[in-house]
């Protein structure tokens, strides 16, 4: 059992050595998310007028943009599993005296650990673009983005388990990840979209992530945290399930 | 009790049989060597050993823990270099070693010393906090010969611990093998293709080929399974020298491939002088000819037909059309 936490402990450093490390990525990373913020959250921040909320689109669409830098964070994280696989790393850990479910759990501790960094940051780059953020409620953000974020690891985690080689990672990114951002009521109101949009938005574990950062950091949202909490919490058992089986079956 | 002992255990890809029905023992504390060409089935042998591959059918031991009941306990008393790179890049060499340590349930006082220890041993204690991605292939290759020890295995698999080295580099890899022998009495399992390297290092070797074992004993005594010397002839001709040393009674085995007809007889220094009056006698152009002791590819050669370095360059390629026959049979 001891041996198991070491394993976690060691799976959650290599991460996070590996994300300080990288210091080109990491700021690379936030690229797309600040012009998001600075340049479609004022640009379009004139043309949009939402009924029952004050302040402005920039301020709608902040929790947005840093939930989709914890969903860019996590899922990378969790396929990074396949650039292990290809650098041969991932051997290492398959032939070790410890279970892959150890691996897997600390793998996601450590994904989720960055990704959550990645989102604070996030989180005072809209202050300083002049988000109006309720400081009292970061803390309660951020184990939101905790959770939100294991699950996503874990789905990264999942999928490349059953993938051979890099080119399923373009895949992953342009198939699922642009998807899960686009639907989730990041920039626009899940209320006034289309049914289509709307019902298919309320299936994307990442619309309650947006709507719990949202309730907690603006003080608006559609969705009650109590639903988004166990909307997220599910997501989770099910996401977790999924890597360690899918995990536990790959034979290199 | 021997270190490993299996029973005719078999690996399946499809229908291609990687590994067919091998029963092998290595004794403990030897050098153990397993050499073939690509596509032999030695790294599908060794992967089953490991505990990466579950075997078709069959069973084997490996310390005495069933290979496929207790993999933990297996793999916590052996260590692995592998093929292929398997350190990670973006972490310190003593990053790394960490990690292995840890995960082996080395304790964490004792870490440190282990780690100073086995790095010293490959001569990298000076780039041990440099990141992985600055090494050339041959410290990567020591590296994990290090990490492979750092647990203090009982056994060591090393497959194809060489390849791809320079020859100053796998000449300290050949040293730092016969050390482990000798001052840790670890057994030592290898797969190679190359021949000289299991020559030297091999206290017993087995030659495999399409996934069985040929031929089993030290190498002295494999070589000695031929007798006599070989006379390997070069000419263009050779297929016509070979059907005029036919009848020849003192003539052991002739055999033919490239070009090159090689001869294997008794007291070759002066039969080498008979070949070269017949080849005479029957206008046949010699371009080289030479006389040497049999080598373990002479081995090969008499129990497949092929040699070792034919194989090498076209290994891959091979094991491509096994599995198209076998698919095209289907």
């Amino acid at each position: 059992m001891n041996n198991e936490l070491t394993a976690v402990y060691f799976m959650w450093k290599r991460e996070i050595i590996r994300f300080f490390r990288s210091k080109s990525r990491l700021i690379g990373s936030f690229g797309m998310p600040f012009f998001f913020l600075a340049i479609v959250g004022s640009g379009l921040g004139g043309a949009f007028n939402l009924p029952g909320m004050q302040g402005n689109y920039m301020g709608f669409i902040a929790p947005g943009i840093i939930g989709m830098v914890v969903l860019f964070g996590s899922i990378f994280s969790g396929v990074m599993v396949i650039m292990d696989r290809q650098f041969g790393f991932l051997k290492e850990t398959m032939v070790a005296p410890v279970s892959r479910t150890s691996i897997v759990i600390g793998k996601a501790i450590g994904g989720a650990t960055t990704a959550v960094i990645q989102g604070i940051i996030m989180i005072f780059i809209a202050m300083i673009l002049g988000v109006n953020i309720t400081v009292s409620a970061i803390p309660l953000a951020i184990a939101f983005m905790f959770f939100i974020s294991v699950a996503f690891v874990l789905l990264g985690i999942a999928i490349a388990s059953t993938m051979e080689d890099m080119h399923g990672f373009q895949l992953v990114m342009n198939l699922l990840v642009m998807p899960l951002f686009f639907l989730s009521g990041a920039i626009f109101p899940l209320s006034s979209a289309p049914d289509i949009i709307r019902y298919i938005g309320y299936t994307d574990p990442l619309t309650y992530a947006v709507e719990a950062l949202r309730y907690l950091l603006i003080g608006y949202s559609e969705i009650s945290l109590e639903v988004s909490a166990a909307v997220i919490g599910i997501f989770l058992l099910i996401s977790g399930s999924l890597a360690v089986y899918l995990f536990n079956r790959i034979e290199s | 009790m021997q270190a490993i002992r299996t029973e005719k255990i078999t690996k399946k890809f499809g229908r291609l049989k990687a590994v067919d029905d091998v029963s092998v023992q290595v004794e403990e504390g030897e050098v153990f060597g397993l050499l073939g060409p690509n596509g032999a089935g030695k790294t599908t042998l060794i992967s089953m050993l490991v505990t990466l591959k579950k075997p078709n059918s069959g069973n084997g031991t490996v310390n005495g823990f069933d290979i496929v009941k207790n993999p933990s306990e297996v793999r916590k008393s052996i260590g692995i270099v592998f093929q292929d790179s398997s350190v990670d890049d973006e972490l310190t060499a003593y990053e790394n070693l960490d990690i292995h340590a840890a995960m082996y349930g080395v304790p964490e006082k004792e870490r440190k010393k282990r780690i100073n220890e086995v790095i010293k041993l490959v001569e990298l204690s000076d780039r041990m906090n440099d990141v992985v991605k600055t090494f050339s292939g041959g410290m990567r290759r020591r590296l994990e010969i290090a990490r492979g020890l750092l647990h203090y295995p009982k056994i060591l698999f090393l497959d194809e611990p060489t390849l791809g080295l320079d020859p100053q580099t796998r000449k300290h890899i050949w040293e730092y093998i016969e050390r482990m022998k000798k001052e840790h009495k670890i057994t030592v399992v290898l797969t190679t293709h190359y021949m000289d390297e299991a020559d030297l290092l091999c206290d017993r070797i087995a030659i495999i080929d399409h996934g069985k074992i040929i031929a089993l004993d030290t190498g002295e005594k494999l070589k000695d399974m031929l007798g006599g010397d070989v006379i390997t002839v070069t000419s263009e001709h050779s297929s016509k020298l070979k059907s005029r040393l036919k009848g020849v009674k003192w003539v052991k085995e002739a055999k033919e491939h490239n070009g090159k007809l090689t001869i294997r007889v008794d007291k070759g220094e002066r039969k080498i002088a008979e070949v070269v009056g017949i080849a005479k006698d029957n206008k046949i152009d010699i371009k080289a000819i030479n006389l040497r002791r049999p080598t373990l590819d002479d081995v090969f050669l008499h129990f497949t037909g092929r040699t070792i370095r034919e194989e090498e360059a076209s290994g891959k390629e091979r094991m491509r059309k096994r599995i198209a026959s076998m698919r095209g049979r289907r």
